[in-house]
């Protein structure tokens, strides 16, 4: 039971991080269908910012707690939304007229960009910092096991979901997020009616990014240790949870990163750590041939 | 026809005849290669200071043969893929010798391509007992060898943590599965079974899962095969998660960064190294060389440079850089002077006194038990 629950903790906690980078994919496959396979390293540029960002705050000598931490999360964010609005500007919108194929290539060969400009100029090795939040809650003892809730994975917790409401909020309510949702349904159409397609499209990118900044933020705060490298996995992972939970689908994103943090957690749990990645792609797998649109994913409705 | 045949022939003659004069004049080429990049990089940079160091001051001292050193470097980011492409790399620029490569999963792979091409490579790290046991003309290490390095651990585990729950993981790659299996038969030897043994996949970041399950089963110590991010990730998650575990490991958490990735969490992590090189009379010169540059020459640095010293050694006695006849006198004509101390090898390329001993870590720093 107590055994269970800390497992369960640890489940949640990872699959956050999955959900909050799954989102950026979703969210640039349901506006102009296309995969950002550069995400993840947009999600690496987010995780670096907030470390140099931590540096000159600890030099400085005012990383105090929580106001730290927010600093760390907005620097990141708008850093890297930077970094979003600039690969879509040069990268993406010069070939959006262009063969189907074409993006894709383009975001691979941004996604290469990002890792060895990174690479160069903040050196390969991994960079470790301390634990910049220490300590946590012990839900409960059971027959001397005792249950850490750790105020990092609390914190990964609180802001995934309080990002995801923000998010909704802007979807569903505001002027940008109806222009976004018509730019999903059909680009001309919007286009016809006066909505500024290219300035819709730009601001999915500058979103999508700094959401990938908040992941980086985390995961820097919860595991301490990052390289340039770690996007691709990250990437991989949340692509897979994306799809899982049906592409161009915001909840489904966040439900798929969670399945997947929980089902890569449980099997590692009950059965064997080795397997754990072969478990959550089998799932994957079967999911895809009952349900070839994911989870949560609409059927694509043929437009004659 | 005939002239197009016999065309062909003098080309493959000229081209035979270019390949084995390219090092005929001009610097001889030697390479060092290893993970300069990838989780594993901290290690490549020891082998590459190691390097450029005994190159300069082979070539202050005259060069072999009379002739300069030129250093080439390869990065093999600790892939096995990437490690037979470098060592193609290398073999293509004729380098006469390689310092390399540090991962065992790397070494092998890269072995067959330097055998083939007529490469001498000495890994300064390697200690997967398959790398020279394979019985190949040109692979030799400077290091100990995994059953060695096991067999220590092992008794020591069944020594001093008699009757305490032990679990040995690994991360499935050449060098940590190799050690892990070592120690756990060692330990068994010794009259101790462990409570679980386990492999997890490396390049990851959260290890909560697996952490979790060793607080499960109440897991006092905990034996890890594997390389310093995911074993200093793994010690971290677990005194995180409030586990009160001690941490042993092999060769590989040789590095400052160890510390940078566990902070505290590392006071008291075990591992098994050779003592340590620093302090030995024979490399008390070149190690003032170093900190002269404000560099520490710790983990492989030293035996990289040993092993490049130990070629030119070699090649000056025989007088001749021809990697087959550099090959058998290393073998035979041993002992050879290094920074390391004097070394001879056995018929397999492996050193012939091996001598692991345990470090801690205490508060950032570590130190001979």
């Amino acid at each position: 039971m107590a055994y269970a629950l800390q497992q369960l903790i640890n489940g949640i906690s990872l699959g956050m991080i999955y959900g909050l980078i799954a989102v950026g994919y979703t969210m640039v496959y349901g506006i102009i269908g296309m995969i950002n396979f550069a995400h993840g390293d947009v999600f690496m540029v987010g995780a670096f910012i907030a470390l140099i960002t931590a540096l000159l705050l600890t030099a400085g000598g005012v990383l105090a707690g929580p106001a730290g931490i927010l600093v760390m999360l907005l620097a990141a964010m708008a850093v890297t939304a930077l970094y979003g609005w600039t690969a879509e500007r040069v990268a993406y919108r010069p070939l959006r007229g262009s063969f189907r194929l074409a993006p894709l290539i383009t975001a691979i060969g941004l996604s290469i960009v990002l890792q060895n400009f990174v690479q160069v100029s903040q050196g390969a090795r991994p960079k470790p910092t301390g634990t910049l939040l220490p300590g946590g809650w012990e839900v409960m003892r059971q027959d001397g096991f005792v249950v850490q809730f750790a105020y990092t994975q609390m914190l990964i917790i609180g802001i995934t979901l309080a990002v995801l409401a923000v998010f909704t909020v802007l979807v569903t309510r505001t002027p940008l997020g109806r222009a976004m949702r018509a730019c999903e349904q059909d680009r001309k159409m919007a286009a016809l009616l006066g909505i500024d397609t290219d300035r819709t499209i730009s601001l999915t990118f500058v979103i999508g990014a700094a959401l990938a900044a908040v992941a980086g933020t985390m995961y820097l705060l919860r595991y301490g240790v990052i390289d340039f490298y770690i996007g691709f996995l990250a990437g991989v992972k949340a692509f897979t949870a994306a799809v899982l939970g049906g592409i161009g689908s915001l909840p489904g994103a966040v439900l798929g990163g969670l399945l997947i943090g929980l089902i890569e957690t449980f099997w590692s749990a009950y059965f064997s750590v080795q397997y754990k990645d072969v478990a959550a792609f089998s799932i994957l797998v079967l999911t895809l041939i009952f349900l070839p649109t994911g989870l949560l994913g609409r059927q694509e409705v043929e437009k004659v | 026809m005939l002239t197009r045949r016999g065309l062909v022939a003098a080309t493959a003659g000229l081209a035979i005849a270019t390949e084995s004069f390219a090092q005929g004049s001009g610097p001889i080429r030697i390479a060092v290669a290893g993970p300069l990049t990838g989780s594993n990089a901290a290690a490549g940079d020891q082998m590459k200071i190691g390097g450029q160091q005994v190159v300069e001051d082979l070539n202050a001292a005259g060069g072999v043969l009379g002739r300069q050193l030129a250093l080439e470097l390869g990065d093999d980011a600790c892939d096995p893929r990437q490690a037979v492409s470098v060592a193609n790399q290398m073999a293509g620029r004729r380098v006469a010798m390689v310092a390399g490569h540090y991962c065992s999963g790397s070494s092998i792979p890269a072995s067959k391509v330097y055998a083939e091409e007529g490469v001498l490579q000495i890994s300064p790290a390697s200690t997967n007992p398959r790398y020279t046991d394979e019985g190949a003309w040109n692979t030799f290490r400077t290091c100990g060898r995994d059953d060695q390095q096991g067999q220590i651990a092992g008794k020591y585990i069944a020594d001093n943590f008699k009757g305490k729950r032990v679990a040995i993981l690994h991360d499935n790659q050449a060098y940590g599965k190799g050690l892990a299996e070592e120690t756990k038969k060692a330990m068994n030897a010794a009259g101790m079974q462990e409570t679980l043994f386990a492999a997890y996949t490396p390049g990851e970041r959260d290890y909560n899962a697996l952490v979790s399950r060793l607080k499960g089963a109440n897991v006092e110590v905990m034996y890890i095969g594997g390389y310093y991010t995911e074993a200093g990730l793994i010690l971290r998650q677990a005194k995180e998660q409030g586990m009160p575990v001690t941490l042993i490991g092999g060769d590989a958490l040789v590095t400052r960064d160890f510390w940078q990735i566990t902070g505290a969490a590392g006071e008291g992590a075990l591992m098994t190294f050779s003592s340590d090189p620093r302090t030995r009379p024979s490399a008390a010169e070149v190690v003032a060389r170093f900190k002269a540059k404000n560099i520490d020459p710790e983990g492989y640095v030293l035996y990289t440079y040993a092993a490049v010293q130990i070629w030119a050694a070699a090649a000056a006695k025989i007088n001749s850089i021809d990697p087959r006849k550099v090959a058998d006198a290393m073998k035979a004509q041993g002992p050879w002077q290094t920074v390391l101390g004097p070394i001879s090898f056995d018929r397999k390329g492996d050193v012939t006194v091996p001598d692991y001993v345990f470090y801690i870590w205490r508060n950032g720093s570590y130190a001979q038990i």
